[in-house]
């Protein structure tokens, strides 16, 4: 039996809920397959299930908000027989003198909620009812800090209305300053910038895109998307997470990429093997990634594995961006406006369009040095175009 | 007055010896050889064979000595040159020192001190890096201390000499190149110390494990105690730390099962439980015979890392 939990779709994310269900009991499903919609304060994402199997049991109910890694569903995996299929079937030939028991549903059994001693205490004093809290301690339980904040505004809200418009901006925000106060109370962040002279980069570009119809062009952002994954290659130590005090590297290069939503907020999906993609077939996933995110439907495998986020704020006009980790990644890389600059190469000054790259890194995972060598890598390989 | 934690347990031993004619010490190679730790160098040319003793290889026969000297109104310190070599001296320390003040009705005490190392860290493989303090700590009639900074590595034999019951003073040979300075002439047996102050979790802990959970405490905002009394415990000073961060974390050098820090877990638990905001938690040695390999005994003794990460789990 294969238990489907709600995955954490983002360090931000501690609970969601079930908008719908895309599968029904008995069918069967295939790995990679969409098989709910999941409201987080950001987006309804498209969860994925990771195994083939078939749906046995559909736990949780459309509206309900659940926190990250309750059993959703169960599914029987591939080559294990159905539990309908093990339980011993009646024979219709012979029918049996005592009628068929229905077989139990299987009722979790009432759990209490965990809750730790303290919090119920002052809940009792309190007069919380301490079901309806949200816990934030370990393993969703119910913590002193949480009761207390239960009873901050006048009374504990009761079920959690459809987060719309304000409401759903304002637990984005809440969501955005949990992530961004862990990593700014856990991550020991050091910052490296380094101006790069982009004028090969938007030759190439412009190059390439001449022959382009207008709605196929490649723009910068890609580029340089493709750029920091190819240098990253050489900085495992930059591409991973973070976790139970110790480094562990990505399994391949997902950029997660910073977007601007248009009622506030931003989410950081990623886009999977950055390195090994065409520029062409990066520019489609950027500009269908920002498509979709805007529109609040992404999948919760894009939401769940960045192994390092660059974000791009070249548009509104800022010179250099130094970015807060997304926990648990260890670096984000920055890029500012492209602007011309006086320019100094070879021994001549020249107009030259250049850009401030930066670099934010968790000093547990890596060293400032190594950041330095990266930056650096990162202003040759846009001197070489011609490879991304 | 800086130090190592070898030169301060030399200075406390060379003051007592000073101190009170009553005073010897006996053990394997304390006279002639100086010590296997070197703690006892130069004490036979200085205090002479009378009250420099090497003894024999019987930890049962030179430690039943020592009690009868105390008993007979002498001041013994007993060397029982590791934890691992105690073993075989246990029917004395247990069924003997610890016994005889309630067997005799309150007649005798038996004023001794026995001091032994302890513990792992040192690629001594299974048999000699046992960690017992906590199997020690079990048994009422005796009092037990550990000596994990320079001022009780100095102090607390002084400390234990003037009590008139048998104390165990544990000593780390893991920290007996650590350096600091000598602030205090004589020290307490009776008290636990908050060595870090911090908001955020309590870390418990004794011993050579000291050092490792004020490097983790830097990490996680930790209060720091170091219980230096193991026999009988400073419940209140836990205590109160706990009722103010509401978590905790053990830390213990020895086995987890039946361990020091299952005691210090359960007393909290017991007067402290509505104060908890989280279950407590222990890092203690892997429940393995200790490894050879360095970095295999390493992994199976408690490290800065393990106590960041049992504390992350809390909340």
């Amino acid at each position: 039996m294969i238990e489907f939990k709600l995955p954490s779709l983002g360090a931000d994310m501690d609970q969601g809920k079930l908008l719908e269900w895309k599968v029904k009991t008995g069918e069967a499903v295939k790995r990679g397959q969409v098989i709910a919609v999941v409201d987080t304060s950001k987006a309804a994402v498209d969860v994925e299930v990771w195994h083939d199997g078939v749906i046995e049991e559909l736990i949780t109910k459309p509206g309900e908000t659940i926190p990250v890694g309750t059993v959703m569903a169960r599914l029987s995996g591939a080559g294990e027989p159905a539990v309908a299929a093990r339980a011993p079937a009646p024979k219709p030939s012979a029918p049996s003198p005592k009628p068929a028991a229905a077989p139990a549903p299987s009722v979790p059994p009432a759990l209490r909620k965990p809750a730790s001693p303290a919090a119920r205490k002052r809940a009792h004093e309190l007069d919380v009812d301490i079901e309806k809290v949200t816990g934030t301690g370990p393993h969703g339980a119910v913590t002193l800090e949480d009761v207390e904040k239960a009873v901050k505004p006048a009374a504990p809200a009761p079920a959690p209305a459809p987060a719309a418009g304000a409401d759903r901006l304002a637990e984005m925000r809440k969501a955005i300053g949990a992530a961004m106060s862990r990593s700014k109370r856990e991550i020991p962040h050091y910052y490296l910038a380094e101006t790069i002279p982009m004028h090969r980069a938007l030759e190439r570009l412009s190059r390439a895109n001449e022959s382009r119809p207008v709605t196929e062009r490649v723009l910068m952002g890609a580029l340089q998307l493709k750029a920091v994954a190819l240098t990253l290659r050489q900085f495992p130590e930059l591409n991973g997470f973070w976790r139970d005090g110790a480094f562990h590297p990505g399994h391949g290069i997902h950029v997660g990429v910073a977007i601007s939503l248009r009622q506030g907020g931003l989410v950081a999906p990623a886009i999977h093997d950055v390195d090994q993609r065409s520029l062409e077939e990066l520019m489609r996933a950027l500009a269908d990634l920002v498509k979709r995110a805007r529109a609040g439907s992404l999948r919760s495998s894009e939401m769940s594995d960045p192994t390092i986020t660059v974000t791009n704020l070249g548009e509104q006009g800022v010179e250099a961006v130094y970015g807060v980790i997304y926990p648990p990644q260890v670096a984000l890389v920055g890029f500012g406006r492209i602007a011309e600059r006086a320019w100094a190469e070879d021994g001549a000054l020249r107009a030259a369009p250049v850009v401030t790259a930066t670099l934010s890194g968790d000093h547990r995972a890596s060293d400032g040095h190594r950041g330095a060598r990266f930056l650096a890598a990162l202003r040759e390989q846009l001197q070489r175009p011609e490879e991304l | 007055m800086t130090v190592t934690y070898r030169d301060a347990l030399r200075m406390g031993l060379y003051e007592a010896l000073e101190r009170d004619e009553r005073v010897f010490l006996m053990g394997e190679d304390v006279g002639r050889y100086g010590g296997t730790y070197a703690v006892s160098k130069g004490m036979l040319e200085k205090f002479g064979p009378e009250r420099v003793r090497d003894a024999p290889l019987s930890e049962l026969a030179f430690v039943g000595a020592g009690i009868g000297a105390a008993l007979g109104g002498m001041r013994p310190i007993v060397e029982v040159m590791t934890v691992n070599f105690s073993l075989l001296a246990l029917d004395q320390i247990v069924n003997t020192a610890a016994m005889l003040r309630h067997m005799s009705g309150g007649q005798f005490a038996v004023p001794l001190v026995i001091r032994m190392s302890t513990g792992a860290g040192r690629q001594l493989a299974a048999q000699h890096s046992h960690s017992f303090e906590g199997w020690y700590a079990h048994i009422p009639g005796i009092k037990i201390v550990a000596a994990a900074t320079i001022d009780d590595a100095h102090g607390m034999l002084g400390a234990a000499l003037r009590d008139s019951n048998p104390v165990i003073v544990f000593e780390y040979p893991a920290l007996f190149e650590a350096k600091g300075d000598l602030t205090q002439s004589t020290v307490d047996i009776a008290s636990a110390s908050v060595r870090r102050s911090g908001s955020r979790v309590t870390l418990i802990t004794y011993g050579s494990c000291l050092p490792k959970t004020l490097a983790a405490a830097e990490e996680v905002d930790g209060e720091v105690i170091d219980l230096r009394v193991l026999r009988p415990l400073d419940t209140e000073t836990i205590l109160n730390s706990v009722r103010r961060t509401r978590h905790a974390v053990v830390v213990d050098e020895g086995w987890r099962s039946g361990s020091l820090a299952a005691e210090v877990m359960a007393r909290i638990m017991e007067q402290a439980f509505y104060d908890l905001d989280a279950p407590v938690a222990r890092v203690c040695r892997e429940e393995v015979p200790i490894p050879y390999p360095r970095h295999l005994e390493e992994a199976a003794l408690p490290q800065p890392e393990k106590i960041i990460s049992a504390v992350k789990s809390l909340f």
